[in-house]
């Protein structure tokens, strides 16, 4: 890409809403404000990657809520509705987390179900677990089946096979 | 094809620059020698439609460019979850229906400039503008538009102006009167900076828009 060169230019003055709710407070406070407003900026964009990255984590279930209450932007917010938005997406990644680790929970047990159904096949007849319940991507279902059909059946000859289950 | 690209940086209102530092509104000119799509814009965007899956779709939002404009839109009181980001809604298309379709020459090389940076870029008509280009909280009593068409903004509401009036709302839709036409020849490109983009990304982003019609 070539050099670019940039030129600033003078900002033409309108009186807006900001300037009439503005007033003409202490400098004190004004730079209270403004540093709590930065560090609730800084706030939201740690939530809203932790969100992004519930919601990568969350594939292939999906299910992670992310809506938050309209704001009607673009504007410049109020220190009030920064904290709110702060809050409603901690709210939010606070559900993802929960819900990511029920998930991790139903994982972990269909992952030591499946290892009972390996160790013991028999014990175990017909038992289902598809690749899905083990967070594991395909559609493959891993299941105790007959070695050889009816004469398995009838012999006890049990066997754990994982088909390959996509249509 | 000139490869020379003077790219003009925005007045911001204090408040805004105050409020967001590293927030910027970048600018160049542009000619357009013709409406029509152009065979090689349309074979770079099949190109980069191939590389698109839905994983990216969802893995995108954590790239760093993408991300500094989600974050920005909720610093704004816009759920990206709701109106999607310009480079969101790209691949959304993308996945929607399997392609990227082309809606001629500026919308395809606007779709390949934010595909490829993250950075969206709007093409204004150079006719309408008066004087430069910046960022500002829309005042009391400003429409968007002229005529009959015009709307009313609600004061506070952050716009792209010229000199003289309200041109847009940022992020919004160019109203009539601004967006190119049939007869436009010049073009005004506009890309917003939002903070944790550095410059070069923007640049290359209108670079890519201006390329693509032809420079």
């Amino acid at each position: 890409m070539s050099a670019a060169a940039t030129a600033a230019v003078a900002v033409p003055h309108r009186r807006t809403a900001q300037d009439e709710g503005r007033g003409d407070r202490p400098r004190p406070a004004r730079d209270a404000e403004r540093e709590a407003r930065r560090s609730l900026r800084a706030q939201i964009a740690r939530l809203d990657a932790q969100l992004a990255a519930a919601v990568a984590a969350s594939i292939p279930d999906g299910g992670i809520d992310t809506a938050v209450p309209a704001l009607d932007g673009p504007r410049l917010l109020a220190l009030g509705e920064l904290e709110a938005l702060r809050d409603a997406l901690a709210g939010r990644v606070a559900e993802a987390h929960d819900r990511l680790a029920a998930r991790a929970r139903r994982h972990t047990a269909a992952r030591a179900e499946l290892d009972r159904m390996l160790a013991d096949p028999a014990a175990n007849r017909r038992r289902r677990i598809s690749l899905r319940e083990l967070g594991e991507p395909g559609c493959g279902v891993w299941q105790v089946r007959p070695h050889r059909g009816l004469i398995g059946m009838l012999l006890g000859w049990w066997r754990v096979t994982l088909s390959s289950g996509c249509p | 094809m000139s490869s020379e690209i003077v790219v003009e940086r925005g007045w911001l209102a204090p408040d805004l620059a105050e409020e967001h530092p590293g927030l910027g509104l970048l600018s160049c000119g542009s000619a357009i020698a013709s409406a029509s799509a152009e065979p090689g814009v349309r074979a770079r965007l099949e190109s980069l439609a191939d590389r698109l899956r839905g994983a990216r779709a969802l893995e995108l939002r954590r790239e760093p460019v993408p991300a500094a404009y989600r974050v920005f839109y909720r610093h704004i009181g816009i759920d990206p979850d709701v109106t999607r980001t310009p480079v969101e809604r790209e691949v959304l298309e993308r996945l929607l229906h399997g392609g990227l379709r082309s809606r001629g020459r500026i919308a395809d090389a606007r779709a390949l400039a934010v595909l490829e940076t993250g950075v969206a870029v709007d093409a204004l008509d150079e006719v309408a503008l008066a004087g430069a280009l910046g960022l500002r909280p829309a005042a009391r009593g400003e429409r968007l538009g002229a005529g009959a068409g015009a709307r009313p903004l609600r004061p506070g509401r952050i716009v792209v102006a010229d000199g003289e009036r309200a041109l847009y709302e940022l992020f919004g839709a160019l109203p009539e009167g601004v967006a190119p036409h049939r007869r436009t020849r010049s073009l005004r490109l506009v890309a917003v900076q939002v903070p944790g983009v550095p410059s070069i990304h923007v640049e290359e982003a209108l670079w890519i828009v201006r390329e693509a019609l032809g420079h």
